[in-house]
This record gives C-alpha cells, structure tokens and sequence, in this order.
C-alpha cells in the first residue's frame, strides 16, 4: 500500500468518525422521547382524574341538565364574558375615545388651516330647491334620534368614569336609567328612519366615474379644484353606504340586544354587543366629519338642509352636474 | 379577615336540589328567579356529576368591571354585593359572569331587564342589618348574624361548602386525602372499563 493511499484511507475514517459523532450529538438526545413513548403513555393515563372529562366538559361550556329552567340555567361556565369584559373595557373603551377626540382634533386643526370653503362667486339671488320639506323631516329625524343615541349610548360606556364623579351615583343611576330607556326604545325607531332615508337615496348614490375625480382632487376640500358631482358628491356616497353597511350592522346589533325576551345566549348577545359598540365608534367618528361639512366647513351648505332651497352659485361650485340637471328638467318655479 | 368562598364537591352532590329550595325560601326569591341552581354534566349516563353553582363572589369580579353604574363593591368579608337603589337593569353582568349568576325580573314589555338579583351569600345589600328594606330587596342577612349561608348548612351531603376560605380549603383537602389522593379509587381505571 502506498504512502498516498494510506492518508485517504485516514482521511476517509476521520470523515466518517465525525460525520458519526455529529448525527450521534444531533439523535441521542432525542431518545428521551422514545422513552417516554413506550414506558410513559401507561402510567399517564392510569394517574390521569377520571373527572378530566366532566371538567373539560364544565371548562368548555357544555350544556348539561338542571331542573332549574331559564335562561343557560344548564350551562356551568360561559367563558365568553370574559372575553368581552376585556375587550370592551379595554382597547374598545381606551381606542374609541382616542378615535372620537382625534377626529375632533384633526377637524378643528383642518378648520384652523383652511377655514370655511368659501364660495368662489358671489351669490346670485337665485336659489334651488335642493331637500324638500319631507327629505328635510327625513333627514333631521334620523340626526336627532342618531345624536340621542349616541349620547346615551356613549353615557353607559364613559359615564361610570366620566359622570359619576360630577353627579354622584344615585344621580347617574337616575340619568342611566332614563338613557337606557331612551337608547331601548328610540333605536328601533331611528332604524326605521335610517331604512327609509337608504331606500329614498339608494339610486343617486350608486358609485360613478366622476366621483374617482372627485376624490382625486380632495373634494375640493384641500386646493382649489371644483370637482364635478351629482346630487351627491363622493363624500356624501361614502357616508351613505356606510350607512348602508355599518349603519345596517348596526341596527340589527341593537335588536338583538334589544329584545332579550327571545331568550339569545349570551354568546350571541356579546357578538353583537362588539359589533354594536364598533360599529357606533365607526358612524359617530364619521358623523362628527359629516357634521363638520355641513356646517362651519362650507359656506352656503347649511342652508340647503334647513330652507330646503341652495343658492345657484352654492349649486355650480358642489354639485355642477345636478345642477345642470335641474336646468334641463322641465322648471320648477323657483323662490 | 376570612375570605368567603363556595365549594361544591363533584363526588358529594347527589343533585337534591335542597340548596336551591333553601335559598329560594330563606329569601323569598322572586318568582322565576333561583340565586342557585343544581346542574348535572352526562346526565343519565355512568360517571354523572353534580355541581351547585350561584355567585361565586370573584376576587376581580366581571360583573363589577363591566357596570355602567358601578352598583357592586366587595365586602371586607369577600363578599360581592350590589346596590339595587344604583343598579340600572342594563343586563351587562350577566353578560360578562362566568357563572351565570346575575338574573333580573321581568319588568315591561319585551323582557325589559328590572333590578339584577344574585346570591349574596346571605349577607344581604347595603341597607342596615336585616332592617326592613334589606330584607325585602336581598333577603335575609344570615352573616350578621354569625351564621353561614343557608344553602351550605342545608346540603344533605355537605357537599356544598361555605365559609372562609382557608378552612374550607382544609376541609376539602382531608376529604380528598381520605379518598387516597386522587378523587378515585386507585387501579379502578385500569381494572374497570366504565
């Protein structure tokens, strides 16, 4: 045998040595689970409490039977609750106030920056009609059911912690008493006026390609663009299907906890509570913008929702194309 | 100071549902309303068991965490109580309790929630010791008077268990000691299939 042979002979059984010892390092301290396989499984199980199952059952909220009838009467442990209780007291409670004052915050910093849209012409002295007399009933009904019950709504979530203090607590119980009574009854009511106002203003607000220019250029708000519009600009159509959506969520929500005399569980009752108070959060933010417009944010718009009729200057620089409209339709006699 | 707890033992209770009529009658619970109920998990089939659950008066309690009108507090007892003249009906703490314990008489139309009703341990509310308006809005104050809840004293197999909650942690532990360790009998797991 040669020198040359005898060294990749070596070189060869170190190679596998090491290959050995590493797969030995990287295996055998795995065996400690094959030990517990074959011996450990017996034991386990023979030690285990024969009242794991009822407890599992218990823990998982199982229904079992209880001559006490009523509501989940057979239930021992519903974990739900817990959930919630974190939830809303929690980052709903803290995220939700954060989302409101913020909102309020950026409108008074946008109004301190751009200050009220002002209208580009003088006005003309010419008005049009723009919300008629049961649009304006319609529109002011919803506002005010939609203001009382986010006030009494709001009440019962940041009263204990807000209102307590300044009215002590026979007084807030008083005040709560009559907000859950307010908030109870007046919801249903507000979703019939929400539904009326989604079926009266369903067609003009289905998306168009002038509302993509519309947005593109801020809605007029930042700049100095008059982006074209319908009777309804891209903003107004946003506000209506999230009332469509959230607004509708929101409803129905609200009847589930509503009615407790249909005996939901409680399960059902907290789903819909959390759907309930996001939902709230959403529209209340969206409205405080809503309200902004409409007042101090625009000249001239206001008017359209309380007199019913816009002067023709307000109309060309907001909503060009409706106007237009109301030129080719046949007239109608203006004030 | 004692800590007040409940303790139902699962091999004690035999489902009489003696704790639910005692407490009923003690405090002349509302119609429809049990501050205590008896609920049995494989009901009918071997290995069956019974647990008697009313308020279990948590140390960081939901009912209290989530109500609006903040109407509970926590006696120096352990207790958790709550304040009928505060409390608003909004059903929040039933909501949020574990236990179920939080029930409300029917007041109005669409099963508009009254006053919240739970068990109190039988230490009554905040109104002064067994006067007339305790009595009639949270039953008897069996506490003030040194003596335990009722449905406790009642049980037939003193599987529920009341009191603080060092010595009734003691007597369950010498009960579970006398058993041999484990709440069943050892090799019958092995030995028997059901």
């Amino acid at each position: 045998m040669s020198a040359t042979a005898t060294m990749n002979n070596r070189k060869k059984t170190s190679l596998w040595a090491m290959l050995i010892i590493v797969l030995a390092i990287l295996v055998l301290p795995l065996t400690g689970y094959l030990y517990v396989h074959f011996t450990g499984t017996d034991t386990v199980a023979e030690k285990s409490n024969p009242r794991a199952d009822t407890w599992r059952q218990v823990r998982e909220g199982n229904k079992g039977y209880s001559a006490v009838k009523g509501q989940e009467t057979n239930v021992l442990i519903e974990g739900a609750g817990q959930n919630w209780r974190q939830l809303r007291n929690g980052p709903i409670a803290t995220y939700g106030a954060w989302l409101l004052s913020g909102v309020l915050v950026i409108l008074a910093a946008f109004y301190l920056w751009r200050g009220e849209v002002k209208l580009n012409h003088p006005r003309t002295g010419k008005t049009v009609e723009r919300w008629t007399l049961n649009e304006r009933r319609l529109h002011w009904t919803t506002a005010t059911l939609f203001i009382l019950l986010a006030i009494t709504g709001l009440s019962l979530l940041y009263g204990r912690f807000a209102l307590i203090p300044l009215l002590g607590y026979p007084g807030f119980s008083a005040y709560a008493t009559a907000a859950k009574w307010i908030h109870n009854v007046l919801g249903p009511v507000f979703m019939v006026a929400l539904f009326i106002i989604l079926m009266k203003w369903f067609k003009n607000n289905l998306f168009t390609k002038v509302d993509i220019q519309w947005f593109k250029d801020f809605g007029g708000m930042i700049g100095d663009k008059h982006p074209s519009a319908g009777k309804f600009n891209g903003g107004e159509k946003v506000w209506f299907w999230t009332l469509a959506t959230a607004g509708v969520a929101l409803c129905f929500s609200g009847l589930v906890l509503d009615f407790p005399n249909f005996g939901q569980e409680r399960f059902v009752i907290i789903v819909a509570h959390l759907i309930h108070i996001l939902t709230a959060m959403l529209l209340m933010a969206f409205s405080l913008g809503h309200i902004y417009i409409g007042t101090i944010g625009t000249e001239g718009a206001l008017e359209g929702m309380t007199t019913g009729h816009v002067d023709v200057a307000w109309a060309e620089q907001h909503h060009d194309l409706w106007l237009k409209e109301l030129e080719q339709a046949p007239q109608k006699p203006r004030q | 100071m004692a800590r007040m707890k409940f303790l139902c033992d699962a091999e004690r209770c035999i489902e009489c549902n003696a704790c639910v009529t005692a407490c009923k009658n003690e405090h002349e619970v509302p119609w429809g309303i049990n501050r205590r109920r008896v609920v049995t998990i494989d009901d009918g089939i071997p290995g069956e068991k019974s647990i008697s659950v009313a308020c279990m008066h948590c140390s960081d309690a939901p009912c209290q965490a989530v109500c609006p009108v903040d109407c509970f507090y926590t006696t120096d007892d352990g207790v958790v109580l709550h304040d009928k003249d505060i409390c608003i009906g909004c059903g929040y703490c039933f909501y949020a309790c574990p236990f179920g314990a939080p029930q409300y008489p029917q007041e109005g139309a669409f099963g508009a929630r009254g006053k919240m009703d739970k068990c109190t341990f039988c230490a009554g509310g905040p109104e002064e010791d067994n006067s007339a308006a305790e009595v009639e809005k949270y039953g008897r104050n069996r506490l003030a008077e040194g003596k335990l809840p009722l449905c406790a004293e009642m049980c037939s197999t003193k599987a529920l268990i009341a009191g603080d909650g060092d010595i009734v942690a003691d007597l369950f532990r010498s009960r579970v000691v006398r058993r041999g360790g484990r709440p069943d009998n050892w090799g019958w797991a092995t030995a028997y299939k059901d």
